[in-house]
């Protein structure tokens, strides 16, 4: 099945049942532990498998087309801000390790409380701008695009 | 039944679904609403949820205009030739004006965006899209929506709008429930974003066994949107055009990078170019101002995706497949190969285990590509969505009706996949729309248009029967059979998937039709369907989770109609490659130069169906 607990890792915390976007990791109440219960519904969007503190969790590519004997792990770190990924194929003759950034700053810092920012005036609520526009259109002088600075129309009829 | 009624009331936006679109409306509303009650609900964990759970490794729309690479104009042109004409070009126009201000300020987030180490400029993929880091973009989205709204309803799977009873059309909140605790939600609410996302799931995909969830479209897309907002009467456009994707076989990993970035290209079997020799047969098609092979040296157009698709699809039909993306060749420049690995484990991590699997080294060998089922949705390459007000300063008067993003159902907005005639779009315009949507939204109050709204008692009870019904069915017929799931009073959830896939699959040009489809199989396609609406009221959920399947699949239906309703009223072939009408194998430029409208009365669920004009960005 697509996600897969090991049973000598996983200590039941739940943090795959809260993330999983398709609500199938479920916890089994005879073992106390995770598991996926529709398989047949999994993207292996690996959300859990970031997700799960132990590292209990794997995926085995689904049983329609991927023949057994592979692995592709993950290791996300929000402090490091990078996501690492291990790669081995069926046959061993690959074994990549690729890794990326996942943010560039600390986590929601750089995020503005808009309940704190000034207020809209009367003359920006009549316009068509957004939130800080026109300043992040951007940065510079252009303003918001309209037809008739553009010299354009809406025309009815067959245009290509 | 024991669950409780929770009522959240006194809301002035209730955002539903915070995906892209969600997200970028709960965070905006904060701005024009600053003591505004701002509330989402959301089915699963704004976190990881809707399209982009995962993450993306490019965001595929950017102007540039900073960089002074491209106007809004531009890009309208190029929505509109990839679909065919039918687009709604003031709302491309409005999305595509605003755009570069959501990107500028994900990366002030601190979203990992490349940059062109010669030119400083974004680094570009194609002439719209830029790569990205995005492993974290759904988490860093969910960080600003947090910090903006003011209470976030994880795990509600919203079921029904709520309708103000003081005045008809207008939406006063909505209702569903908690997948985890299983109780009732109601919140009253006088303006509604819709932002639930597109629909995968819908026509039987190519894997039906395990592999079934490895849809190309999330497999939780389930149409919600669609569902919702057809449910309370408004009015949808252009719900015949669904989206067939060429991509990788199986794991359906993306291949835009592939193509643009990598610079790979396809072949067919034995090695040789295909698609041109398709143009002469595809021309006589759909006429030479949609497909010009001679001219497109000189005017740098497209070639429609459908239209390539369509070369795909026939070349295998000859006989000539399996295509191959030639990645030999790219694959040798280490860089390169690294892009293509990080390209799915970006966005789609299922093809980077398949090809671990199966021993695919994209260095030593040309993996197959293939043409996925047909989704419904309105953000990539093609526009099924609700019928939508544009911006004043650009949209002709028959698509104004006072606030940009407003559905036909007042105080009801959209954004994302739930907006019509918006294709191209995708991660970034859906954001913009739902800033677009919150800003509207947020004058609809304060013109004091949402007056006066009243939800009886009786409104609650009647959707909460209804909610509840699956659960009461399986409780009373459970103990009339021995074990396991056939009976003869209730379907599961899964079994009414199968049968809608099948259905769709077989009569609405699914795959193992080729796409194809005419009027007498859409007329018994609506029949069954009317079956299974009627089966559908028979829905046996065994437990809170399966009560969650059963309203994906009862909003997969509501969409299913409205494309089924859609596609017969089209007759002509708009889109080959996407579906063909063998009855009107022809693009007709002449009758349908339209776009298509739709609306099912909530009463009754009768469809009656309408031609919009297409109005069209012209130099002046
Ligand atoms: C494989 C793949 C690759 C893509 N590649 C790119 C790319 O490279 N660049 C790019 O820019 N875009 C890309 N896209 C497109 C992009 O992801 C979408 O355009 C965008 O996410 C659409 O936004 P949305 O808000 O309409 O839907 P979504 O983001 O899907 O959000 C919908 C939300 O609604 C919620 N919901 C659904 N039903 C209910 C309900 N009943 N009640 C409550 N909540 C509900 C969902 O849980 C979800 O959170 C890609 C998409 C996919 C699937
Ligand atoms: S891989 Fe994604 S869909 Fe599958 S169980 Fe994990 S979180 Fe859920
Ligand atoms: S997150 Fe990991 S440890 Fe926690 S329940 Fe899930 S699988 Fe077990």
């Amino acid at each position: 099945m697509p996600t897969f607990v090991y049973m000598t890792r996983c200590d039941g915390c739940g943090q795959c049942v809260d993330i999983c976007p398709s609500d199938i990791m479920h916890i089994d109440t005879t073992v106390r532990r995770a598991y996926n219960i529709e398989p047949n519904m999994c993207w292996e969007c690996y959300s859990c498998v970031k997700a799960c503190p132990h590292n209990a969790i794997d995926v085995r590519g689904y049983a329609d087309f991927a023949p057994l004997g592979h692995s592709v792990r993950v290791r996300r770190d929000e402090e490091k801000g990078i996501v690492a990924w291990r790669i081995m194929f069926r046959n061993g003759k690959k074994d990549m390790t690729l890794i990326a950034p996942i943010t560039t700053k600390p986590w929601g810092q750089h995020i503005p409380k808009l309940k704190e920012v000034d207020a809209p005036s009367k003359e920006m609520r009549d316009s068509q701008l957004l939130y800080n526009e026109p300043k992040y259109l951007r940065f510079d002088e252009g303003g918001l695009h309209t037809l008739e600075a553009a010299g354009l129309k809406m025309k009815q009829g067959v245009f290509y | 039944m024991a669950y409780q009624t929770i009522i959240e009331d006194d809301i002035d936006i209730l955002v539903v679904g915070a995906g892209l679109g969600g997200t970028g409306a709960a965070f905006e509303a904060r701005y024009w609403g600053k003591d505004k009650k701002i509330v989402i609900a959301e089915k699963a964990n704004i976190h990881r949820s809707g399209a982009v759970a995962q993450g993306l490794y490019a965001i595929n729309c950017y102007m540039g205009t900073r960089f002074g690479e491209n106007k809004p104009e531009d890009h309208v042109r190029y929505a509109r030739i990839d679909l065919m004409g039918m687009v709604r070009e003031d709302l491309l126009f409005d999305m595509a004006r605003h755009v570069d201000s959501t990107v500028h300020q994900f990366e002030e987030w601190g979203l990992p965006i490349m940059r062109n180490p010669k030119t400083g400029a974004y680094q570009r993929e194609g002439r719209w899209q830029i790569m990205i880091h995005g492993e974290s973009y759904k988490p860093i989205v969910a960080e600003a929506a947090k910090k903006s709204a003011d209470k976030v309803y994880n795990r509600i799977c919203v079921t029904h709008l709520l309708m103000d009873e003081s005045r008809p059309n207008r939406v006063a909140g909505a209702i569903g429930f908690n997948v985890r605790t299983g109780n009732c939600h109601v919140f009253k609410a006088k303006a509604v974003i819709v932002a639930a996302g597109g629909a995968s799931n819908i026509f039987k995909p190519r894997s039906v066994g395990e592999g079934a969830g490895r849809v190309w479209y999330a497999p939780w897309s389930s149409g919600s949107a669609y569902g919702l907002l057809i449910g309370a009467g408004a009015k949808m456009t252009q719900m015949e055009n669904r989206i067939v994707l060429a991509r990788f076989k199986d794991g359906y990993g993306p291949v835009g990078a592939y193509f643009l970035h990598l610079k790979t290209y396809t072949q067919n079997g034995y090695g040789e170019e295909y698609e041109s020799k398709w143009w002469p047969q595809l021309q006589q098609m759909v006429g030479k101002e949609y497909l010009d092979p001679d001219s497109w040296h000189l005017t740098h157009r497209p070639i429609p995706t459908c239209l390539r698709n369509h070369a795909l699809i026939s070349e295998v039909n000859a006989g000539r497949g399996p295509i191959h993306m030639v990645t030999m060749e790219a694959f040798q420049d280490p860089h390169l190969e690294e892009i293509g690995w990080h390209n799915f484990l970006g966005m789609t991590v299922g093809q980077a285990v398949l090809w671990a699997a199966t021993d695919v080294d994209p260095k030593n060998e040309n993996p197959e590509l293939t043409t996925s089922e047909p989704y419904v949705m309105g953000s990539h390459a093609t526009g099924c969505g609700a019928w939508c007000s544009g911006p004043e300063d650009v949209s002709p008067p028959e698509y104004f009706w006072g606030y940009n993003r407003m559905t036909t159902v007042e105080g009801l907005f959209g954004a994302g996949d739930a907006v019509g005639g918006t294709p191209h779009a995708f991660s970034s315009g859906s954001f913009t729309e739902g800033r677009l949507a919150a800003k509207a939204a947020c004058k609809y109050i304060d013109d004091g248009k949402a007056e006066g709204i009243r939800v009886s008692d009786e409104q609650i009870n009647r959707r909460r029967a209804e909610i509840y019904k699956p659960l009461e069915h399986y409780r009373i017929y459970r103990n009339e059979i021995t074990a396991g799931t056939v009976n003869p009073n209730y379907i599961t959830p899964r079994q009414g998937l199968d049968r809608l896939q099948k259905l769709m699959d077989e009569y609405c040009g699914g795959v193992s039709t080729n796409y194809m489809t005419n009027e007498k199989l859409l007329n018994i396609g609506l029949k069954k369907l009317k079956y299974l609406e009627e089966d559908l009221e028979k829905l046996g959920a065994e437990n809170i989770h399966e009560l969650l399947r059963a309203w994906e699949l009862k909003h997969r239906h509501l969409t299913s109609e409205a494309v089924m309703h859609h596609t017969l009223f089209r007759k002509e072939t708009r889109w080959p490659g996407y579906y063909y009408r063998g009855d009107y194998l022809k693009l007709d430029d002449e009758n349908w130069h339209v776009l298509t409208v739709s609306r099912r009365d909530p009463e009754t669920g009768e469809y009656t169906m309408e031609k919009a004009p297409c109005y069209h960005l012209v130099e002046d």
